[in-house]
């Protein structure tokens, strides 16, 4: 079992609490590579993990930024270029007539662009995930709340670690297979 | 009646003693300005009275606004509006103070409304048409109703929140629910009846079925700024500072957000709708706002009431420090009085200077008065609804 290669090793909780205060802990000994799975989404606990700074919203804002001017172009050019045609003898770059469309295309692209980017930086649609190797994981969506210490992590030691996430208090602690 | 002792439990969050020095410094400055402004109106009483107009329209937009936002609050719930729901309960109570500031405008109608000169309407066919609506004595039990309407819902909202305090009543809760979801609908209705008596009517010509919602949607904008103001003052001491958090502060900021940004989306569709259509009845009206300074004037409310506010308030970060979110609210308030100021002006008169001395004295005057009323109601009870059945979950420390 030992010489098996691991994902990582896991320690489960009973409350919330306890899960938030046991990232704070691991965080503090210098542990890097971590995650916590509970069943419902809990705002504390992104910050106790770090993970405030994504790449998204910027990529989001590049989206609508695109969407926005390049909507607003495409009006510009078939109306003031490909086509001028003279309506009610107004301007041929009526642009208060090119808003909505180019609200519309900011929206559209940023839109679009959040759901992209977010399933590239998460790697999603993902059919297996190494943490269902531990059977009691499946309680990660009803009651119980998990934290998982990645192998990849430097600091990480199979038996130390799973040493060290025993003196957190859980209620079990799982090593992970690949 | 005699004073009632308070329960220790509202004792606890009874109102700092500074806010006793803003009141007495909002008072005089408010009286200094007001004998001012009389002096103004005794020179010249026209620009007194549309001046008069402009303030009076900004600040009831303000207790109208939390007034709407309180129901609102009751309805949806949600800790952000619990524990400002003391502040939206004092600017209710400062309504019937207001409607005593309206009487100067009844005074100055023939000044400021065309339709209310026989002369006038004597001779324009328009007008005659548009009597049976735009007539002083209709004009007066309208605004008699407005004010009706407002006032049953404000003191009766504000009443049952204080047997809560007291009683503990369960049924309260439901009550207060039940009353807003009316009152809402009969706030959004009595608020763009009035935005059309008072000011759209300046120019009888024209009209925008837009108006009424546009006028709502700036006492929310206003409303929300002068909230973000207030509760970063009361949060800076004690009691205030146990109960109002970072996170209430970030509602703030989204919920003004979102009201600049549905000031810009209906201000847009107005000019877009009748910049389409470009008829001259209704065109006229952005016509002679692009007109000399009308026109930088419109870019400054713009770039105050939307694209300024608009963008800060895209940074969380920002929305969850009190002191950078006041300092956005701020510009727009300034925006909203210019919006109204830019919106009523060029209707009476098209070459006006810009600003007269007279519309920043009316403007503090009404203001420090108001102000000095609003801080009274809020002294008068204990700054959060002791026994709302939400409170703890909505406390800071929760």
């Amino acid at each position: 079992m030992a010489q098996e290669k691991l994902y990582g090793v896991m320690a489960e909780f009973d409350r919330a609490e306890q899960l938030i205060e046991a990232v704070k802990q691991v965080r503090s000994h210098g542990f890097k590579k971590l995650d916590a799975y509970t069943p419902y989404p809990i705002e504390e606990l992104q910050h106790a993990l770090g993970h405030e700074k994504s790449l998204l919203p910027r990529l989001v804002l590049l989206g609508g930024i695109v969407g926005g001017v390049g909507g607003f172009l495409l009006q510009y050019w078939s109306s003031a270029i490909a086509y001028p045609l003279n309506i009610g003898g107004r301007p041929l770059n009526s642009w208060p007539a090119f808003i909505p469309v180019t609200f519309e295309c900011t929206i559209l692209v940023a839109a679009v662009t959040a759901v992209l980017g977010m399933l590239a930086l998460n790697g999603l649609p993902m059919p297996h995930h190494p943490v269902f190797n531990v059977r009691r994981f499946a309680l990660a969506s009803r009651n119980r709340y998990f934290l998982c210490i990645e192998a990849r992590d430097p600091k990480f030691d199979a038996a130390k670690t799973a040493a060290f996430l025993w003196s957190l208090n859980p209620t079990h602690v799982a090593e992970v297979e690949v | 009646m005699t004073e009632r002792r308070w329960s220790a439990e509202e004792e606890r969050y009874r109102a700092p003693a500074w806010l006793d020095r803003v009141q007495r410094r909002a008072l005089l400055l408010g009286v200094f300005a007001a004998l001012l402004s009389v002096v103004g109106a005794l020179l010249s009483p026209e620009h007194f009275f549309r001046a008069y107009l402009v303030g009076f329209l900004f600040w009831i937009g303000i207790p109208l606004g939390l007034f709407g936002i309180s129901m609102l609050q009751h309805m949806t719930g949600g800790g952000w509006g619990l524990v400002a729901r003391r502040v939206f309960e004092a600017a209710s109570r400062t309504l019937p103070f207001l409607a005593l500031l309206f009487l100067p405008l009844l005074w100055g109608r023939r000044s400021l409304y065309v339709w209310a000169r026989p002369e006038v309407v004597a001779e324009s066919e328009l007008l005659q048409h548009k009597q049976p609506y735009l007539n002083e004595p209709f004009f007066l039990g309208r605004a008699l109703l407005y004010f009706g309407v407002w006032l049953l819902f404000a003191l009766l909202l504000s009443r049952w929140s204080l047997q809560q305090d007291r009683s503990n009543d369960p049924h309260l809760h439901r009550r207060m629910q039940i009353l807003s979801s009316l009152g809402l609908v009969a706030y959004m209705l009595t608020a763009s009846f009035a935005s059309f008596d008072w000011l759209m009517s300046l120019d009888p010509a024209w009209f925008s079925s837009l108006f009424g919602i546009h006028f709502v949607v700036g006492h929310g904008a206003a409303a929300f700024a002068f909230l973000i103001v207030w509760m970063r003052r009361l949060s800076g001491t004690e009691p205030m500072a146990d109960v109002v958090a970072p996170r209430h502060f970030d509602d703030y900021g989204k919920f003004l957000l979102a009201f600049v940004l549905l000031w810009a989306y209906v201000s847009f569709s107005q000019f877009l709708i009748i910049w389409s259509g470009n008829l001259p009845e209704e065109i006229t009206w952005y016509v002679h706002r692009q007109e000399g300074g009308w026109w930088w004037l419109g870019i400054v409310v713009f770039a105050l009431h939307f694209v300024l506010p608009f963008f800060l308030l895209l940074s969380p970060a920002l929305r969850r420090e009190p002191a950078r979110l006041a300092l956005v609210a701020l510009p727009v308030l300034v925006g909203r009085w210019l919006d109204l100021h830019w919106q009523a002006v060029p209707s009476l008169e098209l070459h006006a200077p810009l600003l007269h001395w007279l519309d920043i004295a009316v403007l503090v005057a009404i203001g420090g008065l108001w102000l000095a009323a609003f801080l009274w109601q809020l002294k008068r009870r204990a700054l959060v609804p002791i026994h709302d059945p939400h409170l703890q979950e909505a406390l800071a420390d929760a």
